[in-house]
């Protein structure tokens, strides 16, 4: 990376990380909505358990792979939000004036969402582990999860910045909301995808890349270390990422061009 | 003439719900999907030892999603409201009503004539989804009748939000504590199946008894139904208290 390039990246990480910690209405919800349905969905579901085939006998320690995926699902709207604020305002128009580059503008705009990955990972796994979910991997586990949260919340965040850029519209981008939400419940997100009795919904479930990421999670969880698992759930991190950035990009020089 | 406010509010309202997609679609397509994801992803729960509901896990969950869609019919009219106060139109309501009751009874009938929209897609889906229904026609009478009170409750709760805070940003006040107290009921599993925390909480929610007694009638066991109903009917009258004072702040507020 040359100089100029990480000087720019540099200036818009440090202002997307401070516009993200300065906004309790972002880190807040991201942190308490999925708290509130891992602590109902795992005292409500307890009796999945006894469900022969059932991977583990508490259900707070598969349903905690759960708050990881909402918790990704918010930073497409937090990031997504912030950027459709910076069209609506007009603050990317006058970047637009600078020399700034594209993927510099990109990649700072996504050090709000690292941070954010990272806040709600490590909140997520101590309070669920102080509840009592189990921890088959251990610390380095705990390590990978961090990063592979980390992964999915940046690569979410890049859809984010699509939309943003696509639609130039703050409402547009929380309209998506709904249909990540979607995404995630049509998951083996309740129930392992060989307990889903349903054959419409397995054959959705099992065609949903939430689903893989769940799993690479619960591995960690559960099972402790599946290379199998953790490899496809970084993999599909890293699909995800490059094609919400090669959009974003492409959609990034549309918006530039029209402004 | 109180009447013909409420008819003309409740026309406008109902007339915005059906001609804009971003308010219709949402309004049914969000209990079609919880239904589905419910019925669908969680059949077999049914499974577990003493999960003994005679109309299958279907019906069980039809009933949960048939409240929730009559209390969100009710926040959706409140974000409606909300949006009436921003745009400066429901202070022209103000202005123009002789008798500005009619102006709250208007969203309630609007909110009550988008819930049974949402309803009549939602017990479509559910009977070609195959949910055995055990209840006679009364009982289902008394498992609508609930989810018409949840519905008047639940707008008359989001009226008085709507009308104190007088913007969108309202928002999360009204649908949150309705999201928190739904889900705090036993939406996955009968009451006696949950044990801890979860089991506590739901014993004393409100909402358990509607639920209880609503699987109660689709199932042909009507169950808690004098407990149910007077909580569906105490509930709207504590609500339209709140309602009203929310109206006496907005015509302060001018």
């Amino acid at each position: 990376m040359s100089g100029t390039l990480r000087t720019q990246v540099g200036q818009l990480a440090r202002r997307s990380v401070l516009r993200t910690m300065r906004q309790p209405a972002q880190i807040v919800p991201a942190l308490v909505f999925p708290l509130f349905l891992l602590a109902v969905n795992s005292g409500g579901l307890k009796d999945a358990t006894s469900l022969p085939g059932f991977p583990t006998d508490s259900y707070l320690t598969f349903a905690l792979a759960v708050p990881f995926m909402q918790g990704a699902l918010f930073s497409v709207m937090n990031a997504g939000t912030d950027l459709a604020r910076d069209i609506e305002t007009g603050f990317l128009n006058r970047l637009a004036l600078t020399p700034l580059r594209g993927a510099a503008l990109l990649s700072g705009l996504l050090a709000g969402a690292v941070v954010l990955g990272l806040v709600q990972a490590a909140t997520y796994l101590i309070v669920g582990l102080t509840a009592g979910a189990e921890l088959a991997a251990g610390v380095p586990g705990a390590l990978v999860i961090v990063a592979l949260s980390i992964s999915i919340t940046v690569a979410f965040g890049s859809i984010g910045l699509f939309a943003a850029l696509r639609t130039g519209s703050g409402e547009a981008v929380q309209g998506l909301f709904p249909l990540f939400f979607v995404i995630l419940f049509l998951s083996s997100m309740a129930l392992p995808l060989d307990l889903l009795q349903t054959d419409w919904f397995h054959a959705v479930a099992s065609a949903n890349p939430v689903s893989y990421l769940l799993a690479a999670f619960r591995s960690l969880l559960i099972e402790g270390w599946d290379p199998g698992a953790l490899a496809l759930g970084f993999g599909i991190a890293a699909a995800v990422l490059a094609i919400g950035m090669f959009a974003a990009s492409a959609a990034l020089k549309t918006r530039l061009v029209r402004t | 003439m109180t009447r013909k406010i409420a008819l003309a509010v409740a026309w406008r309202s109902i007339h915005n719900f059906l001609t804009n997609p971003a308010f219709l679609a949402p309004g049914i397509l969000f209990p079609l999907f919880f239904f589905t994801a419910f019925a669908g992803g969680l059949s077999a729960i049914s499974g577990a030892p003493g999960f003994d509901f005679p109309s299958g896990y279907t019906a069980f969950q039809f009933v949960f999603v048939l409240l929730q869609s009559a209390a969100f019919g009710g926040v959706f009219t409140g974000f409606g409201i909300a949006r009436d106060f921003e745009t400066g139109f429901a202070q022209r309501y103000l202005l123009a009503a002789s008798n500005r009751t009619g102006i709250v009874a208007g969203y309630v009938l609007a909110a009550l004539v988008r819930a049974l929209i949402t309803w009549a897609v939602l017990t479509a889906v559910a009977l070609v989804a195959g949910m055995e229904v055990g209840g006679s026609a009364v009982d289902l009478f008394g498992l609508y009748g609930l989810a018409v009170l949840v519905n008047l409750a639940a707008t008359l709760w989001a009226t008085g939000v709507a009308m104190r805070v007088r913007s969108i940003q309202g928002g999360p006040l009204m649908q949150f504590p309705t999201f928190l107290i739904l889900f705090l009921a036993p939406v996955y599993v009968p009451l006696e199946l949950l044990s801890g925390w979860i089991h506590a909480v739901a014993s004393v929610n409100p909402v358990t008894a509607l639920l209880e007694s609503g699987r109660g009638f689709i199932g042909g066991e009507a169950t808690q139904v004098a407990g149910a109903f007077a909580i569906a009917v105490v509930l709207p009258v504590l609500f339209a208290l709140w309602a009203r004072g929310g109206l006496k702040r907005a015509e302060a507020a001018g």
